[in-house]
């Protein structure tokens, strides 16, 4: 009897220890885990976005008590939440508002890591593993914004799956198969409904359970980019760590104060934030045989949906001039038998962008503007990972890199004119610049010495 | 029995295990894929629609619903008729070669009888549904406008026989369903004598 002399509690979590490593995991990845005693404001939104997904979960499981994936009445059952269900509209707004809020977090996040470095080596997966719940983001707000079966919610989803037709030989077939009828219907609402809900939601999760056991074994980035590592005191703990708990999540716990005055301020006195959290034509009930005026998707995919319109006949000249100035600019870099197959290739991409129709390189330039992201660990030939220590190419580039995106974004959500048309083709360009030149300016740009310990 | 592993054996059965595992995940899903496709009842409320066009007046529209989709039907006047003629240094593709008809569609009015065009009223880019501003009209989206469909999204003009202008988002001319007429007021949108319902 010797748990006689132990309070019962002591007890009961030596008992679990025995049977699961209770005390173990929460050493591993709370009480000892080390991170970097220099975290800066950055470092809130890894855990924000854990706080969104918490509340997307929550009020979506709450809303799916009231809501009927019917097309007779889906959009009726929103109205009915917003209006008759006891604290339906706060459910709701918190739900409608946590979309937007998860992609403000989740892109300010990646900011973070392309700033300070932190895809390149040795956490690499750990940013791919990162793009893959991005795009199962994606995937989920698409889904997701269909259910409220408003005029946008069904021009949006059309638009969005005429993209497949695009695809050469199956395109018929595969956007039929998405939406399991021959135009949007109820039919798609329904399995869109099981894809937002049950579908996605489960990768999502098993994608972050992944991402931060894959951040947890490398140990997390700082804003100056060293390896804490490789300074440890005698006990094996990095000089410059501290433990996760208490000091993050009591600091992480005030980034949470923030976060809600914002998202609760947006709930409570604009939900809508003028059109861009919910838009205008979403509060009329779908109706395929009136096309709204202006179909834009919502904020957070126009950067992309700009790179498609941009992507006109016209702008082919371009990308045919871009395609060939890469083959010069990286023609050495390839070996034996690619000197020849990478020019062949070339020339009939470039072939094949004035024989396919313009729009369907517009979806590839527009997959491939999303795609992108997950080549930046090798796309950066630094030496260095932070901004900090990076010379001035480098800094430049990032810059042109955001004002492109903001501009993109803002350009996608506006009707298209010759003029914009243009603009968009222009950042469109600069967008690529940044990803595609980096190989070059990473490695051409000066770097200052990165110091051997952590700066504050 | 010899201690010894027979790593040849060993190899086979886990090749051959892999094998027929992989058969089998590749055979299940065949039912999962097939799923998704558009049940019997969609395919049925997919099928052919019969419309009515004897109360249409020249010059005007009418929309009948195939598919979930806005077929229309328009009744050309003979100025309409006759103002396709003089688009085709206009148009991106004027003997409709990359767009989608049926075959007896495949002519300079894009109809089965001159009179009556019978299209789908979706864009070719995205997929939004044009509006019909004949000639003259005060919202022409061009002086000398010889009237046609403009799709309100990305400004695709399409002409009276919805052949796109070059130089335009939209790739095509505006598809031909399958169709026939039953009688001169009686129209069958969905099917024809090739394609019967």
């Amino acid at each position: 009897m010797k748990a006689a002399s132990k309070p019962w509690y002591a007890a009961t979590l030596e008992w679990v220890d025995a049977r699961f490593p209770l005390t173990k995991m929460w050493d591993e990845h709370l009480a000892k885990y080390y991170a970097p005693k220099n975290f800066n404001f950055w470092y809130y939104f890894g855990s924000l976005a854990l706080l969104v997904l918490v509340i997307q979960l929550v009020t979506g499981i709450w809303l799916t008590m009231n809501y009927k994936p019917d097309a007779e009445r889906a959009f009726e059952s929103v109205e009915y939440i917003m209006r008759d269900v006891e604290w339906g509209w706060l459910i709701r707004y918190m739900h409608s508002t946590g979309a937007s809020a998860f992609f403000v977090v989740v892109y300010l996040h990646m900011f973070r890591g392309m700033m300070y470095g932190s895809y390149k080596s040795p956490r690499e997966l750990i940013w791919l593993i990162g793009m893959l719940i991005y795009l199962t983001l994606m995937g989920e707000a698409f889904f997701g914004y269909l259910l409220p079966w408003g005029q946008m919610s069904f021009w949006g989803a059309k638009v969005i799956v005429s993209l497949f037709g695009a695809v050469p030989v199956i395109g018929d077939w595969l956007s039929t198969l998405v939406r399991g009828d021959f135009g949007i219907s109820d039919v798609t609402l329904n399995r869109f409904f099981a894809l937002h809900v049950v579908a996605m939601p489960l990768v999502l999760c098993a994608l972050v359970v992944v991402h931060i056991l894959a951040l947890h074994e490398v140990g997390s980035n700082n804003p100056d980019g060293v390896e804490i590592k490789k300074k440890k005191g005698p006990d094996g703990v990095p000089l410059d760590g501290i433990p996760f708990h208490p000091y993050y999540t009591v600091k992480d716990i005030v980034g949470v104060a923030g976060f809600l005055i914002v998202y609760f301020g947006i709930i409570f006195f604009a939900p809508e934030v003028g059109g861009y959290f919910i838009e205008h034509n979403n509060f009329i009930p779908a109706d395929p045989f009136k096309t709204p005026a202006h179909i834009a998707p919502v904020w957070y995919f126009t950067p992309y949906y700009s790179v498609l319109r941009a992507t006109t006949s016209e702008f082919m000249w371009v990308v045919a001039i871009g395609t060939v100035l890469l083959l010069l600019l990286y023609w050495r870099e390839f070996r034996g038998a690619w000197r020849l197959v990478v020019p062949i290739a070339a020339l009939a991409l470039v072939g094949g962008y004035f024989t396919i129709d313009a729009k369907f390189w517009g979806v590839v330039l527009m997959g491939l503007s999303v795609l992108i992201f997950f080549a930046l660990p090798w796309l950066d030939r630094s030496p260095v990972k932070s901004i900090r220590y990076r010379g001035p190419l480098t800094r430049m580039a990032l810059a042109v890199f955001v004002v492109s995106f903001l501009v993109l974004g803002y350009l996608g959500t506006k009707t298209p004119t010759v003029a914009l048309t243009r603009a968009a083709q222009v950042f469109t360009v600069l967008y690529f610049a940044y990803f595609l030149l980096m190989p070059i300016y990473t490695r051409i740009d000066t770097t200052k010495p990165v110091p051997e310990r952590v700066t504050h | 029995m010899s201690d010894e592993v027979d790593k040849d054996r060993r190899r086979f059965l886990t090749v051959t295990a892999s094998a027929v595992g992989g058969a089998g995940v590749v055979a299940a899903a065949v039912p999962f894929v097939a799923y998704l496709e558009p049940s019997a009842r969609t395919k049925a409320i997919g099928g052919p629609v019969e419309v009515d066009i004897s109360k249409l007046q020249p010059g005007e529209k009418m929309i009948a619903k195939w598919r979930g989709k806005p077929v229309w039907i328009l009744r050309r006047t003979e100025e309409m008729v006759e103002a396709i003629k003089g688009m085709d240094d206009r148009v991106v593709d004027p003997n409709s070669d990359s767009s989608e008809q049926p075959a007896y569609a495949k002519n300079e009015t894009r109809s089965r009888k001159p009179e009556y065009l019978v299209v789908e009223g979706l864009c070719t880019h995205l997929g939004c549904s044009p509006n019909l501003i004949p000639a003259g009209a005060p919202d022409a989206p061009e002086a000398d406008w010889k009237g046609g469909f403009l799709c309100p999204c990305h400004g695709s003009k399409f002409d009276l026989a919805a052949r796109v202008y070059a130089g335009m988002p939209a790739p095509t001319n505006l598809p031909v369903p399958p169709h026939q007429y039953l009688s001169d007021t009686r129209l069958l949108i969905g099917a024809d004598e090739e394609n019967p319902a």
